[in-house]
């Protein structure tokens, strides 16, 4: 820890140039170029070797932790709501304690990366042209660095990504056996990828089929994170292991793949049924994310579905739906996967010479790579999938085929009847205590939750009025606000812009989550965190709704480690407003990149309190929670 | 402690000699006495019911309170001749006196409550064993029903008071939540439940001792406490330092309007701890001197904040932004499920407050005799259960209710 303190001379990470935190102070990057990269130095005992080693080991990094602050004075800068020193220090300090995994990660991660997008046109030719045709030009277009743009330094965009072509050049000076080692391993694999295309015959069903039985996706696991990352450490350490590690690896997508791991990404393509075009610019810190592009491949989809003879309809219908945004919010994704799930279980039977508690678990593994490839898994489908898995395997195996299914649907309906419908209708009832006569209170996006809670208030005869915030691009607000004033509620709508504005009147903020991490901090959809930030800073109480079965064990300082992208075409264009086309021909420049993400996080800071199904909690008890509940409820 | 038993007051009150002077806002109140042990309802609607008690266990004599004891006294005579003592010969003795109809919990509860240095709460709780005892149900079920009535009468009677709700509360948890309930024969398993409430008791009636022994290590030699509000548990801390020859001085808030900061401060000089009074408003001025704060709470609330006497607040946000460490010494029994989000988001306890002078009758007068402290401003909490951070608070809450 020390070293990195102390070795840390200049501020403002990068990280708070893209995120939501705070612009970066301008005479720090305008007067001192190349000493910018210092923010993401790794922990190097002397300063000539954070010289050496920085640009080529850090700055790529897919994960970007602001590193830790030895004195809180250029974090106060920085910081726009630190109220006091010691907030601020708490927080950088909190900030450190994932670092040491995340660099190592980053730095085992990079070297290779950087080699195998640097040449890949050469080396991977026949591997692109047979399996991935539709994204090899774009692939080419990412590889390809700006070589220019380090110079220049000026534009904020630009500062994101200028220190790329810097750190591959000491790359090739430091690491050529590296590098060579990478080259030797992509080629290596491109051969057996083109051998394994021969030889199945390139039919995406049986592709899946053989997915799923290999390794049922036991990939939810917090602990698997950490473990890819070591595993690939590893691997590119050492080049002969390469070829066992790599059949031993389990073949079903991870959820949270990190998708700047070239040869990983190239195999969950080969798989793939729905054919993902990427985007065309990555944001650099988001590299490691799905880079999906919705809505072109739903025809290809459509067509496909008779090839695909494994998919359940039900599925299908399901997959296609997320994939359109046609079901959204986490209950409804939820609920809809596990009636899908239902259908496909009522409709399996056993095939001969296998057991169903191994078959069907592959099945439903199928299934759920299907969807990921349709929408990443919310945490709290990766919750309910753990639960219905977890039923699968404690089946006893004396049941018959017909029992075991409808002991498996009726624990469907539990789940959704016990862990959804029920804890909503408990959340509302403790929620409603805390609405007086005479408050505002003010809600973002459209949660389900809150509009049930409001909606109850409202029918308890209590006065109160709302105000929606709604942000661009998905307008969700909309729905709940009609909803409201359907009702007779009295309601305020605006916009996030204008948060801090309506804030003054505002007594409680009502927000709903995708999830509640084991640190407190809040998943949600993006501008929650704004928004509570905003509330803390006027002191009105946050509460966060969120069902028990949402939570996760995880923990998450940052809203880059895991995050969803969604289409950059949402934010460059205004839907219905053909005359707004200011940038028009510029989404395909290199050096334009579009950053739609879906979701944030809120610190723990912000949040008053918690109100799930077991009542009224502070955000800290979360881990409580999850310890006490998960097992008994979730696992037996 | 001893002019806090019933009969002494009577006796006093007789002779019209007053060592211990009743406060003058205490005089104000004579209003005609109703009889508490009769109705469940409070009979003084603009003052709280937690007030009222904690102005008698406090001595801050109130005619009202007088009605009580005379009432209780005359009830039952066997609870006036061992005071304090072993209580639970004289429960058995009126719980196997069986008369079920007229057995009431809230004479119970009163009698148990004369005793000076039972917290409220423990009385309930021994009230509440007493219910089981007195109980002549049949069936599980029966006596269940039978508790939890006898606690909601307790929590009617009371609804302002933190630690009784909680007290009552917990109790039903910690009796009915047992392996008592799957024993075949009824016999045996009321005999368990009756061992568990007395169990429950005893801890309870502990609770003060465990955590006077667990606060000890935070006092140290030379170190200045800023103590405000009267608190047996504080007292009990502060008192078993002094008996360990520490040596630290004692800086006591006043406590308006009900002078509370005066009998503790009475109570240290006895114990030949240095004590120095303030009035309310000198906290901010004192703070450099002193070290840590030290309060008390009526209800430990499940963020971990707490809530008690009027002006923790304010002193706990002077200390935090001085850095100093506030400590708060609060029995398990007063952990509530509540979760106030700020100070207006619980009842009031309301109080009369004299201001010497009379008020025009268009002013207001702010009558809370208590406020809430977040818990970021706590630094510990000295439990029973050990001495606990506030965000841990939650954690016992959860796993000793749900």
């Amino acid at each position: 820890m020390d070293p990195r303190r102390t070795a840390r001379t200049v501020s403002d990470p990068k990280v708070r140039q893209v995120g939501f935190f705070t612009p970066a102070p301008p005479e720090r990057s305008i007067s001192d170029p190349p000493r910018f990269q210092d923010p993401i130095q790794p922990p190097s005992p002397s300063p000539t070797q954070v010289n050496d080693h920085s640009p080529s080991g850090n700055s790529l990094s897919p994960v970007i932790i602001p590193p830790a602050h030895h004195h809180s004075d250029n974090f106060l800068r920085t910081a726009i709501q630190a109220t006091s020193p010691t907030k601020a220090f708490s927080y950088s300090a909190k900030t450190v304690t994932i670092l040491p995994e995340n660099e190592d990660v980053a730095s085992s991660f990079s070297p290779g990366r950087k080699v195998v997008s640097a040449k890949s046109p050469s080396s991977f030719p026949g591997v692109k042209a047979s399996s991935v045709p539709a994204s090899e030009l774009t692939t080419v277009s990412v590889v390809n660095l700006p070589p220019g743009i380090s110079e220049k330094a000026g534009g904020a965009s630009v500062e994101v990504q200028n220190d790329r072509p810097v750190s591959a050049k000491t790359l090739k000076e430091k690491t050529s056996k590296a590098e060579r080692r990478a080259l030797q391993e992509a080629q290596r694999a491109a051969k057996a990828a083109a051998k394994a295309e021969g030889t199945k015959a390139s039919s995406a069903a049986s592709k899946v089929v053989t997915s799923a039985n290999t390794k049922p996706s036991k990939a939810a696991k917090p602990s698997s994170q950490k473990n890819d990352g070591s595993q690939v450490a590893t691997s590119e350490k050492k080049g002969g292991d390469r070829a066992p590690e790599k059949d031993r690896k389990k073949d079903a997508p991870h959820p949270r793949m990190q998708y700047d791991d070239k040869s990983r990404v190239e195999k969950a393509k080969k798989r793939a049924v729905v054919k993902q075009t990427e985007a065309r610019n990555r944001v650099e810190l988001f590299r490691h994310l799905p880079q999906y592009e919705h809505g072109t491949q739903l025809p290809d989809l459509e067509t496909k579905f008779f090839e695909l003879d494994p998919m359940h309809p039900a599925v299908y219908k399901v997959g296609l739906q997320y994939l359109s945004g046609d079901i959204r919010g986490g209950n409804a994704r939820c609920i809809a996967m596990f009636q899908a799930f239902k259908e496909a279980i009522k409709d399996y039977s056993t095939p001969p010479e296998k057991t169903l508690i191994r078959d069907l678990t592959a099945r439903i593994s199928s299934y759920v790579s299907f969807l990921i490839e349709c929408r990443p898994l919310s945490i709290s489908m990766g919750n309910a999938i753990k639960f219905l898995k977890n039923r699968i395997a404690k089946l006893p195996l004396a049941l018959s085929e017909s029992e075991a299914k409808s002991t498996l649907m009726l624990d469907i309906d539990r789940f959704i009847n016990e862990k959804i419908i029920l804890s909503e209708k408990v959340i509302v009832k403790h929620a409603v205590t805390k609405i007086r006569d005479g408050d505002v209170l003010l809600t973002y996006g459209a949660s389900s939750v809150v509009e049930m809670i409001l909606l109850h208030a409202h029918e308890l005869g209590k006065h109160f009025r709302v105000v929606v915030v709604d942000s661009r691009p998905k307008l969700e607000g909309q729905l709940l606000l009609r909803r409201l004033v359907r009702k007779g509620l009295s309601c305020t709508y605006t916009h996030v812009n204008a948060v801090s504005c309506i804030m003054q009147d505002v007594t409680r903020v009502f927000l709903g989550a995708s999830s509640v991490l084991s640190n407190g901090t809040v998943y949600s959809r993006v501008g929650t965190a704004c928004v509570a930030m905003v509330a803390h800073a006027f002191r009105v109480p946050v509460l966060v709704c969120c069902e028990a079965y949402k939570f996760h064990e995880r923990v998450q300082l940052d809203s880059i480690c895991f995050n969803e992208l969604g289409n950059p075409d949402a934010i460059s264009k205004v839907q219905g407003r053909e005359e707004i086309n200011y940038l028009d021909g510029l989404v395909n420049q290199e050096n334009l990149q579009l950053l739609n993400l879906i979701y944030d996080a809120t610190p723990s800071d912000y949040v008053s309190m918690v109100i799930t199904d077991y009542g009224m909690i502070p955000p800290t008890s979360v881990p409580v929670i999850v310890r006490e509940y998960r097992r008994d409820h979730l696992w037996s | 402690m001893w002019w806090r038993s019933a009969s002494f007051i009577l006796d006093r009150q007789q002779e019209q000699n007053t060592s211990f002077p009743p406060n003058p806002e205490s005089l104000l109140l004579s209003s005609p006495p109703p009889s508490m042990a009769d109705s469940l309802q409070n009979p003084k609607p603009d003052i709280s019911a937690y007030y009222q008690t904690r102005a008698a266990h406090h001595a801050v004599v109130t005619s009202d309170w007088l009605a009580q004891a005379q009432a209780a006294v005359s009830l039952q005579t066997n609870d006036d001749v061992s005071p304090g003592s072993d209580g639970r010969v004289a429960t058995t003795g009126g719980g196997t006196g069986g008369d079920n109809k007229t057995f009431s919990v809230i004479d119970e509860f009163n009698s148990w409550r004369k005793q000076p240095d039972l917290a409220e709460a423990v009385a309930a709780i021994r009230a509440l064993a007493a219910v089981i005892r007195a109980s002549q149900a049949t069936t599980m079920m029966e006596l269940e029903i039978e508790l939890k009535k006898a606690s909601d009468s307790l929590k009617a009677w009371d609804t302002t008071s933190i630690s009784l709700t909680a007290g009552c509360d917990l109790f039903m948890r910690y009796v009915t939540r047992t392996s008592a309930l799957e024993y075949e024969d009824f016999k045996s398993a009321r005999y368990r439940l009756i061992e568990r409430a007395e169990k429950f008791g005893e801890i309870s009636c502990k609770a003060r001792r465990i955590i006077a022994m667990l606060s000890q290590d935070f006092i140290f030699d030379g170190c200045t406490i800023l103590v405000h509000g009267f608190s047996r548990v504080v007292l009990e801390v502060l008192k078993t330092a002094a008996q360990n020859k520490k040596h630290f001085r004692v800086f006591c808030t006043e406590g308006r309007p009900d002078r509370t900061g005066l009998r503790l401060s009475n109570e240290l000089a006895k114990l030949d701890v240095p004590v120095k009074l303030l009035i309310d408003s000198a906290v901010a001025y004192t703070m450099d001197e002193v070290d840590m704060v030290l309060v008390g709470a009526d209800g430990v609330v499940e963020s971990g904040g707490i809530i008690n006497m009027m002006g923790t607040y304010q002193i706990a946000l002077v200390s935090h932004s001085m850095n100093k460490p506030v400590y708060v010494a609060a029995e398990s029994y007063k952990f509530a499920r509540l979760y106030p989000l700020d100070q207006k988001d619980m009842g009031p306890a309301l109080r009369t407050i004299d201001f010497g002078v009379p008020i025009p009758s268009k002013v207001e007068v702010e009558k809370s005799a208590r406020d809430y402290t977040p818990p970021q401003y706590l630094t510990l909490l000295f439990t029973d259960l050990g001495v606990l951070t506030p965000s841990v608070v939650s954690d016992e809450l959860i796993q000793l209710y749900l």
